[in-house]
């Protein structure tokens, strides 16, 4: 019993990191219809400058907010050189540019920080295990990070004038247009926003799996699963089918699968979703008109 | 099914053939011309730009994005290599069942993934490209796929006491296949069914009103690129002798990507360049940095994107001018991915 406890609880904590990621590629879909295939080699980036930063001398948390002052940065960067030329392109040379990205990034990190399998310093380490040896102390505090991070999004965008403008940019950019929102702009916030989010993730996770340059593959491949399964136009759905997806794994790799298949059951839940339930758990079904 | 046949196309039939009969002389030319490692690089070449046809027609031609290719290719690979290795068969044998089951594997992943848009496609085939590896390594399957070690086979030598050595045959028997491959893409994709894919991609709600059967035209164009990549996996087998886990990555199924793109979407000769970069670019950036290739390869692949959208193959076209234009099928400069 103990054993299961202790999976749902790593589950969670690993749900959370599935689901910030989730919550980044829904972001960028929910404005653009697309979905950023180079959002975890991105964040990998992140976590990386993160490191160089920490290894620089400066204290943990500095480092923190500054890899996502500069993560922010560089989604903007991003958006505005890359993508917004290619706006009204077709889906593939969308998917192509992604996929660009991906390649860029990934290998970026290995040139600039070698392919070396690096440690990453987690702050909630001291804490040791915590609540009767359930739980450890990085697993709580990176739970409690992400879980800050996922509130905070929500707040500015449920009360923020910038966030009502970014949902009305995303909604329905022509109307948002007429009412004087630069509809342009506010997609590269999103963006901006997104890297930054993912960059938590990045940096929250590493301690965990170590760092290196493909990192997040498989926790993108998570996110997505996690997105679909909570529906990927609706960012809370997301978000709780990121921390589903989290339960799963670990619930599934523990008692069912193995370790050696934990990807394949990310392909497994998506291709279940995209069966059983097309638009998510907490997505609107989308009716085309003809 | 009236679909607007130019009465120029018709006219200038017979030049494409004899100009394709001409390009496959000169496919076969370097079995004598080229020797040793170069020689293995261009089956190589040959290899990959025939799993890039198959990509081709799927993306290029029919607007179904796949990312995922790679595991098409790994199972051909490893459909041959096991029946060499556990089964004893002869290559050339090989060919046809390892064909026949990435077909099903197609028409099987293919299937869920119809039921939406083409982003949905593009997910559940990366997400495939990213667990190929581990799906392969997994110890149920060891007895057959060696797991980690992954198969070795031999290299097949030359039959019926040809004057020729194993890299020589192997080059011809490869580019034989590609020739036959090509050729037969050629005629499908200009025949009814090929005009079909097109107009699914270009304008799927007017197409399905004039009665063409989407979904399933969708899955079967879906089939066969999958089968064509898989031959093309089965051929890697028999020309590396040997296949692991490692070797069909992600990033097989992100370079057969970039090589359609450069080579140039939905161009049956863009194929073919798309082909030669993947195996000789690398090799040149590689004298820069480990790393390099891959920085290389992103940035191309976002510069053809945004300065030669149709690729190397819209390149030439466009420097060919008006001449070329006119016997070359307008339907395939038009390229629109959705």
């Amino acid at each position: 019993m103990d054993g299961l406890a202790h999976q749902l609880v790593a589950g969670i904590a690993t749900g959370g990191i599935y689901a910030a990621v989730a919550l980044a590629l829904v972001m960028i879909y929910q404005a653009t219809h697309h979905v950023n295939f180079a959002q975890g080699e991105m964040a990998t980036f992140s976590t990386y400058i993160a490191l160089t930063l920490i290894q620089a001398g400066l204290p943990y948390w500095v480092a923190f907010l500054a890899t996502l002052v500069i993560s922010f940065v560089l989604g903007v960067v991003i958006e505005r050189v890359l993508l917004r030329p290619v706006h009204d392109a077709p889906v593939l040379t969308h998917v192509g540019i992604f996929i660009g990205l991906l390649l860029v990034f990934s290998n970026l990190s290995g040139w600039m920080f070698d392919y070396t399998v690096k440690a990453f310093p987690s702050p909630f380490e001291a804490g040791g295990p915590m609540l009767g040896g359930l739980v450890s102390g990085h697993e709580l505090g990176s739970t409690a990070v992400t879980l800050a991070v996922l509130l905070l999004v929500f707040l500015f965008f449920r009360y923020t004038s910038l966030g009502l403008a970014m949902r009305a940019a995303a909604y329905n950019p022509v109307s948002a247009r007429l009412v004087g929102i630069r509809v342009g702009w506010m997609l590269a916030l999103g963006w901006g926003l997104a890297a930054a989010i993912g960059a938590v993730a990045g940096i929250m996770i590493a301690p965990v799996v170590f760092l290196e340059p493909n990192m997040m593959l498989g926790i993108l491949l998570y996110a997505f699963a996690g997105a679909l399964l909570g529906g990927i136009d609706n960012p809370g759905g997301a978000v709780l089918g990121g921390f589903a997806v989290g339960v799963i794994e670990n619930l599934g790799g523990a008692y069912l699968v193995g370790t050696e298949l934990k990807l394949t059951l990310a392909l497994v839940i998506i291709i279940a979703v995209l069966l059983i339930k097309p638009s998510g758990l907490f997505g609107r079904v989308v009716v085309s008109r003809v | 099914m009236p679909v607007a046949t130019a009465p120029a196309r018709a006219e200038s039939r017979p030049l494409v053939p004899l100009a394709i009969l001409g390009l496959a002389l000169l496919a076969l030319a370097p079995t004598f011309l080229v020797e040793g490692y170069r020689l293995f690089q261009l089956t190589l070449a040959v290899i990959y730009a025939v799993a890039i046809l198959g990509l081709n027609i799927v993306t290029g031609y029919n607007g179904q994005i796949s990312l995922g290719h790679g595991a098409f290719y790994a199972v051909g690979a490893y459909a041959t290599a096991i029946m060499m290795a556990s089964f004893g068969m002869p290559y050339w044998a090989t060919l046809p069942i390892a064909a026949l089951i990435c077909a099903g594997l197609g028409y099987a992943i293919g299937f869920p993934a119809l039921r939406l848009g083409g982003l949905y496609l593009a997910l559940t085939t990366f997400a495939l490209a990213v667990a190929v590896p581990q799906i392969l390594k997994y110890h149920a399957f060891e007895e057959w796929t060696g797991g980690v070690q992954g198969v070795f086979i031999a290299k097949p030598d030359a039959p019926f006491g040809l004057p020729l050595n194993a890299d020589q045959w192997l080059y011809l028997f490869t580019t034989v296949i590609a020739v036959a491959i090509f050729l037969l893409s050629w005629n499908l994709l200009r025949s009814r069914i090929g005009r079909a894919m097109m107009a699914i991609r270009d304008q799927p709600i007017a197409a399905e009103a004039m009665g063409m059967d989407i979904a399933r035209l969708k899955t079967r164009t879906f089939a066969v690129s999958a089968m064509i990549t898989g031959i093309a996996g089965a051929l890697s087998a028999i020309a590396v002798e040997f296949v692991s886990p490692d070797s069909f990555s992600v990033m097989l199924s992100i370079t057969l990507f970039v090589g359609m793109v450069v080579g140039g979407i939905a161009s049956i000769l863009g194929a073919v360049f798309g082909g030669l970069f993947v195996v000789f670019v690398p090799n040149l950036a590689e004298e820069i940095s480990k790393a390099a290739p891959g920085v290389i390869y992103g940035v191309i692949l976002i510069l053809f994107l945004f300065i030669l959208p149709t690729g190397f193959a819209g390149f030439l076209r466009r420097l060919a001018g008006p001449l070329l234009r006119r016997w070359r099928d307008g339907a395939t400069t038009n390229q629109d991915g959705r």
